[in-house]
């Protein structure tokens, strides 16, 4: 962090004409999410606590929305109440301007954990969606084909999930919510559980396919360049209640490359994701946050200092 | 010495080589302290199998005394010098000697029993197969179902399971009298002890088994449209499918232990009947005998369950073999 200020760099805000020109036609796009006024309480047996504040925003056709924020800030239980598998205390939600209610498959949803069903194979995971959505067996398994190839794994149409690594479990799991050609796909921190390495492979996959392809995408992370790397707009919450911070529109121009991790525009963007989330504390909240250490090396140990 | 240490290690596997040879060892070490005590006369054998009763008037061929009467007696005649007891130390007869036993099994599949309104131990086996299958089956036809539902839904559970919690620590053999006032003297009391000591434990298990399906699962399967029945039959079953059949097998073993109620009442039959006769006979190496086919019956389909499991669900080969 100390070694970015040493730079000039550009405000966040900054956006070349080309980047300026792109959000303004984003902008012009059909909404496919609208969320309004969403509040989230939780009954626990502390009390009710509020898990998510008035949030309000829109995304676009084919936009790709990452929210960001501390950890507990509520980034899962926003995507939960989006996918329909918890219900908001009040507030709206519109998709494609109609309300939706309950969980369903025109919301796609990826989790962190993986939830492939262990008891069928690669294929017949994928072909779930589409059987439920009354597509014949033949057709189904003819469409689900497809869209393994597109994730790269025709190889393992016939392993079960225990044969797979994590980042092949997640590509199937994308796969399998593609298949149903959902409005919007929702992710919830899919990448956490993946070692650096994989984590990045499995960033450009899915940019890949986001360029590829019709949908709309919402992604949750906590990590910061995730988020500046695959985003077009960054949702950034706050704890305690969740709030909306910012809106932030990334500088950074598209199509993206790992080249850009370095840029100038990425490097502001970072500086700002940094302040907002982890805002300079006073001198009170630091030295509640140290641990209260005592020396114990042996006063003539052979390593006397470790700096 | 560092490679037993490892055999120690707390849930570390062993080797395909030692845990073959351990679990052969499961079974040849019990015989070996069994023939031990059976072939090695100063290994316990308190008593003295009588072969020559000589003058003392009470002892017959084949009998067996306790040791100290057997020497006191041998003192007497040589103070007397009458001809002397003779005599090999003995087990008492509850206690057969493997090869015995093993002459018992032989025997019970080849000769004719030797009273006349006795049953063959095959047709006793076969009384007692009977009724362990059908009321095993009845009571999966009830239980599982209901269990699965108890697991699913709460409505169900909160109906079902304060009756069955408070139903399954009514003995079953108390309801012995009543299954036969209502259902008559023949198997099919038999068959409702036994309904009566799993089922209520089975809706247990199975629902307690279904409540532990990862909930993702089933939000997943939402997200991908799945709703009301297809959530049952397509993600709850199948994903409990592995453990309920676990927990099936480990009911069929306690299904065996009502068996020994279930027989004695009513017209008494089968294998525990078979082995209270033939233990009022003081055939020992009988009741040895038909209790090692009830173990070999039980191991037996218990394996044959699991090698069908593995085919069946092919999904959990990797963890099948814990
Ligand atoms: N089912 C629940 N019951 C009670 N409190 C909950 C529940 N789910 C989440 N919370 C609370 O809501 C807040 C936000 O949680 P979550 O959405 O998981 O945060 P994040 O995903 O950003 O880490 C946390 O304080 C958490 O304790
Ligand atoms: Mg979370």
């Amino acid at each position: 962090m100390t070694r970015m200020q040493q730079f000039e760099l550009p405000s966040y805000l900054e956006q070349s004409d080309a980047v300026r020109d792109r959000f303004a036609r984003l902008r012009q796009r059909p909404v496919v999410l609208e969320v309004k006024g969403l509040n989230k309480d939780f009954e626990t047996s502390h009390g009710p606590v509020t898990a998510l504040r008035d949030i309000s925003f829109v995304t676009h056709k084919r936009e790709f929305v990452c929210v960001i924020g501390p950890s507990g800030c509520g980034k899962s239980t926003l995507i939960r109440i989006l996918a329909g598998l918890e219900t908001p205390t009040s507030g709206q939600l519109l998709l494609d301007g109609r309300a939706v209610h309950g969980p369903g498959p025109d919301r796609g949803m990826v989790f962190q954990s993986y939830t492939l069903f262990p008891w069928l194979t690669v294929k017949k995971n994928v072909m779930f969606g589409l059987e439920r959505a009354g597509r014949g067996r033949l057709a189904a398994e003819e469409e689900a084909m497809q869209w393994i190839e597109l994730v790269g794994l025709s190889k393992f149409a016939r392993s079960y999930p225990h044969q797979l690594s994590g980042g092949m479990k997640q590509r199937v799991a994308i796969a399998r919510a593609l298949a149903n050609q959902p409005r919007i796909l929702l992710m919830d921190e899919p990448f956490g559980a993946l070692d650096a390495q994989t984590r990045a492979k499995m960033q450009s996959y899915l940019m890949e396919i986001w360029k590829n392809i019709d949908i709309t995408v919402l992604f949750i992370t906590h990590d910061l360049d995730e988020a500046i790397y695959l985003a077009d707009r960054i949702l950034v919450l706050k704890a305690h209640p969740g709030e909306v911070q910012e809106l932030i529109e990334v500088p950074v121009p598209q199509p993206r490359s790992p080249e850009q991790l370095l840029s100038p525009e990425f490097l502001a963007t970072r500086k700002r994701l940094e302040e907002l989330i982890h805002p300079p504390q006073d001198d009170a909240a630091l030295s509640e946050d140290h641990l209260n250490m005592v020396r114990m090396v042996a006063v003539d140990d052979e390593v006397e200092s470790v700096f | 010495m560092t490679q037993t240490l490892q055999w120690f290690a707390p849930r570390r596997q062993l080797a395909p080589r030692p845990r073959l040879v351990l679990g052969i060892m499961s079974f040849v070490l019990p015989l070996l302290i069994w023939s031990l005590v059976s072939y090695v006369p100063w290994i316990w054998h308190p008593l003295v199998e009588v072969t020559e009763p000589g003058s003392v008037s009470y002892f017959k061929a084949g009998q067996r005394v306790e040791r100290e009467l057997f020497a006191a007696e041998t003192a007497k005649a040589l103070e007397a010098g009458a001809p002397q007891p003779q005599g090999t130390p003995a087990n008492p007869v509850y206690l057969p000697a493997p090869h015995e036993v093993l002459q018992a099994f032989y025997l019970a599949f080849t000769a004719e029993p030797e009273r006349r309104n006795e049953k063959w131990l095959h047709e006793s086996l076969a009384d007692s197969i009977y009724v362990i299958f059908w009321g095993f089956v009845i009571s999966s036809i009830i239980g599982l179902p209901l269990g699965i539902l108890c697991g699913t839904y709460d409505v169900f559970s909160r109906l079902a399971e304060p009756f069955v919690e408070f139903f399954r620590y009514l003995p079953a053999p108390a309801f012995g009298a009543l299954a036969v006032a209502i259902l008559g003297i023949y198997q099919a009391p038999k068959i409702a002890i036994i309904v009566i000591g799993t089922l209520f434990q089975q809706i247990l298990v199975i629902s307690n088994t279904t409540r532990k399906l990862d909930p993702a699962l089933l939000e997943a399967a939402q997200t991908l449209g799945a709703r009301r029945l297809s959530l049952l039959f397509r993600v709850v079953v199948p994903g409990i499918i592995t453990d309920v059949y676990k927990d099936m097998r480990i009911l069929l073993g306690w299904a065996w232990t009502y068996l020994i109620v279930a027989e004695l009442i009513g017209t008494s039959s089968g294998i525990t009947w078979f082995i209270t006769q033939q233990a009022r006979y003081k055939n020992f190496d009988n009741v040895f005998a038909a209790i090692m086919i009830i173990g070999i019956i039980g191991l037996s389909t218990d394996l044959l369950l699991a090698w069908l499991g593995r085919r069946i669900f092919p999904w959990q080969r990797a963890e099948a073999r814990a």
